[in-house]
């Protein structure tokens, strides 16, 4: 399991956890879990979300590894100029 | 160690100032800009725009303008028939072209192609338009009102909380620990309200086109823009095309900043193109350009931050509620996650609401969101080190982020430089020089992401040794120099046997917008692989020449060699000798790389300013200004300290002059450069930039981005000047003279 860290405003949807568990050894099945394990998630999984693995922020990468023990966080799809 | 992780290594090119490949072009007026490109049989465009801030489109009359000597063709929404599923195209489709509504001043209503451009503007005189106008709202804390005029119902995310207008459409947390338990701790808390104005990215040329799009589906567009991927594919799904089918080139580009991330005209054109059966040209005049594109958001915050007295930060807040303009609007959750970030903090708690208004949808605008957000924290910051008599730079150090911290946003940060540019400010003799009357010292920290995306790269080695590479990403900061300068690193040949340029969407796949601070970390690692992957196959032509095998040969210095006595004794062959042999050694020999560059560095500064401010008239002078920022390796220093200095400008204009300003009617008063004033070469000072290299360990050479961060620190340095200057806190942008003045005034 993948302890994966929601921000504040997508902790409300997840019945106030800030953080939850997914079983995922990359980055599709994170996402793919989050979605399954909590449906209120899904709109804004939908919309597009960047994560953090370890300090570094992947958008895309379904095969992006993640290890039991990463420091994973939710963040808000991020755009620049 | 993987060859996309950081290894330290002496560089020969990388890292030196040569000429500029584009400079000569671009000081003669041979480059070619968007509104510099013609065709044979070529229509010229114009376009109808509202003249209301919010109006029910009743009817449409284009018959006497159809009936125009020369005019080719008349578009209105209805001849948008393709009808996109997806919610943000068929936002973009509306702003392009008003459906139902006129949601802004200027917002699009109909087109024409005719044979000149005065006929297609008297045509635009013979449209007839009936409006219902409707109640309008142009603030955003007046548009957060519940009994505010609703842009469009049923746009609010499922995060939204109940009581607030629909103009709300959504809103972000972020933050870690207990801010109220924080502030119990402190020995002062300062709590204030701030508001930023909309500003313009100050781009000089305007947006042009020129579309030919036929019956058949095919199309070529050639764009001033940041992203001609993102072009094509938002303009082939408006119009229900296939991508392959829509070629897009992008031309030279005068600036962008973020401002050239969307679409605004290019579809209309298109359609334009496709109904009359010839090409079109499409220009904006500067008019459009303020009243219909967009600016970035104008914003209404709250900051409440608690401070020891040996100046540790025990809690702060923010909330952040950003103008979006017409339609659901994106970077209000930047704001509250860029807020704090430069901090170590265990109590904070930020919060991002995006409100829509009736204003042209905002826009990006370098490190968007991120400006306003520092804006108020780092004066709050200022002020409680005034209140405290604690030096700013000391206070902020103590409180720095650095490689381990959990940052304000979530996650932990790996190897930073935010230290290492207040340290640079401390011990800079600017920080040191002595202030005269009515002048005052401004520091600020700033942060931003930088990003990576889809990338991809072609070099090609031409019959003579010679090399070509093509990459996909509109050149807008030194790019063609940048990675001329990696490829030649990495082939090891010299500088002026590369040349770069910027494919067209055929000729490359997808990449993503030049936006996000990534081209030079993204295309510059596709650049390194490419060539490493060309070096491959130059290697096994050398070793098929010498019958060896591939693997005992090493490549430096452009050339092959023997990779040991073992390997046999023979003269290196260089790569013009081996490409001389292409031929007969199996073909033309290319490199190429495709990549999605995730795990882009995050990127700090700090800025130092010094300003005068009139006490008779309020104006504000800017004396000297410093900027202090980690780079990562920076490939090439001039275009660095371009960007650091041309934040830096921007942000003097932003803090001191700029804003978009909307009269009682909903319309903008100050279209134009006359009335809405961008610093000049006069206003400045010599912008003196100063460039720390942390390597980002994400990258072969430890590129970060440079683009954006250098906008994010200046409107808070400059209003922590001022504000010491001024003997009183300022807290709304733009701290213009009668602004100052009246805060004078009410000491």
């Amino acid at each position: 399991m993948v302890a994966v860290r929601l921000w504040g405003s997508l902790a409300e949807l997840a019945d106030g956890q800030q953080t939850v568990e997914i079983e995922a050894a990359n980055l599709r099945q994170l996402l793919d879990g989050l979605a399954r394990d909590y449906p209120a998630l899904k709109p804004q999984l939908e919309r597009g979300v960047s994560v953090s693995i370890d300090g570094k922020i992947y958008n895309d990468t379904w095969a992006t590894p993640i290890e039991k023990n990463s420091e994973v966080v939710l963040l808000n799809r991020l755009v620049g100029g | 160690m993987p060859k996309d992780e950081f290894q330290a290594r002496d560089f020969k090119i990388v890292g030196t100032r040569p000429l500029r490949p584009d400079g000569i072009d671009k000081v003669t007026g041979k480059a070619r800009y968007g509104a510099d490109v013609t065709a044979p049989g070529m229509l010229w465009g114009a376009v109808l725009r509202s003249p209301h801030a919010h109006a029910r489109i009743v009817s449409i009359d284009t018959s006497a303008a159809e009936a125009m000597k020369g005019v080719k063709a008349v578009i209105t929404r209805a001849d948008f028939t393709y009808q996109p599923d997806d919610p943000g195209l068929a936002d973009v489709l509306d702003n392009c072209m008003a459906g139902e509504k006129a949601r802004y001043d200027g917002h699009a209503v109909a087109a024409v192609a005719a044979t000149s451009k005065k006929i297609a503007h008297d045509a635009l005189d013979a449209i007839k338009v009936e409006y219902e106008v409707l109640a309008h709202v142009t603030d955003v804390d007046e548009a957060m009102k519940p009994d505010a005029p609703v842009i469009e119902a049923g746009r609010q995310q499922e995060n939204v909380p109940a009581g607030l207008s629909e103009n709300v459409t959504s809103r972000s947390k972020y933050g870690h620990g207990d801010p109220e338990a924080g502030f119990s701790q402190a020995d002062l808390v300062i709590e204030r309200s701030f508001t930023t104005a909309a500003t313009h990215q100050g781009y000089i040329e305007p947006h042009a086109c020129l579309a030919t799009l036929g019956a058949d589906g095919q199309g070529d567009l050639w764009v001033c823009t940041q992203g001609h991927y993102m072009v094509r594919n938002t303009c082939a799904g408006l119009l229900g095309l296939d991508a392959g089918m829509l070629r897009v080139t992008a031309s030279e580009i005068g600036g962008g900043f973020g401002g050239k991330t969307h679409v605004w005209i290019e579809p209309v054109a298109l359609m334009l193109s496709r109904k009359a059966g010839k090409p079109v040209k499409l220009v904006m005049s500067r008019d459009e350009v303020f009243r219909a594109t967009g600016p970035t958001a104008s914003s209404s915050i709250d900051v409440k931050i608690g401070m020891k007295k040996d100046g540790t930060i025990t809690g702060a807040t923010a909330t952040y509620r950003l103008q979006a303009g017409a339609y659901p609007g994106a970077i209000a959750f930047l704001s509250a996650m860029c807020g704090f970030a430069p901090y170590d903090l265990e109590n904070v708690r930020t919060e991002g609401f995006e409100v829509m208004t009736n204003r042209p949808k905002a826009a990006a605008y370098r490190a968007p969101g991120a400006p306003m957000a520092a804006y108020p924290v780092e004066s709050v910051i200022d002020e409680l080190c005034q209140k405290l008599d604690l030096d700013p730079l000391e206070t902020r150090l103590k409180n720095a982020a650095d490689e381990g911290t959990k940052s304000a946003y979530g996650p932990t940060y790996p190897a930073i430089g935010l230290k290492a540019t207040l340290k640079a400010a401390q011990s800079h003799p600017h920080w040191t020089a002595p202030l005269g009357e009515n002048q005052g010292r401004g520091v600020a920290c700033g942060f931003w992401f930088n990003f990576g995306g889809d990338t991809c790269v072609s070099l090609m080695v031409n019959p003579d040794g010679t090399v070509s590479l093509s990459e996909g990403n509109p050149d807008i900061g030194g790019s063609r120099a940048s990675m001329s300068m990696m490829a030649a690193e990495e082939l090891g040949v010299p500088l002026d046997q590369v040349r770069t340029i910027i494919a067209d969407t055929a000729s490359l796949g997808q990449n993503e917008v030049t936006d996000g601070s990534r081209v030079t970390f993204a295309v510059g690692l596709a650049t390194i692989k490419a060539a490493r992957h060309a070096i491959e196959i130059m290697k096994e032509r050398a070793a098929m020449t010498w019958g060896i095998d591939p693997e005992a040969v090493d490549w430096h210095d452009g050339a092959a060699h023997p990779a040991g006595p073992n390997a046999g004794k023979f003269p290196p062959m260089t790569i013009k000798e081996i490409a001389a042999i292409a031929s007969n050694t199996g073909g033309p020999i290319a490199g190429h790389h495709e990549v999605n560059a995730e795990g882009a560095g995050v990127s700090f500064a700090t800025h130092m300013v010094d300003t005068e401010v009139d006490p008779e008239t309020g104006a504000v002078k800017v004396l000297r200004y410093t900027v202090f920022q980690d780079a990562g390796k920076a490939v090439h220093p001039d275009y660095v300290e371009g960007q650091f200095q041309g934040g830096a400008a921007q942000g003097i204009g932003w803090a001191i002059n700029e804003e978009y300003i909307y009269g009682e009617d909903g319309r903008l008063q100050n279209p134009g450069f006359l009335d809405y004033r961008v610093p000049v070469a006069s206003d400045l000072p010599m912008i003196e930039p100063v460039i720390l290299e942390i390597p980002n360990p994400g990258h072969p050479y430890g590129v970060r981005g440079v683009g954006e961060t250098s906008i994010v620190p200046p409107l808070a340095a400059i209003a922590n000047a001022v504000s010491r200057a001024a003997g009183v806190r300022l807290t709304s942008l733009p701290m213009s003279p009668p602004r100052v003045l009246a805060a004078l005034k009410g000491q």
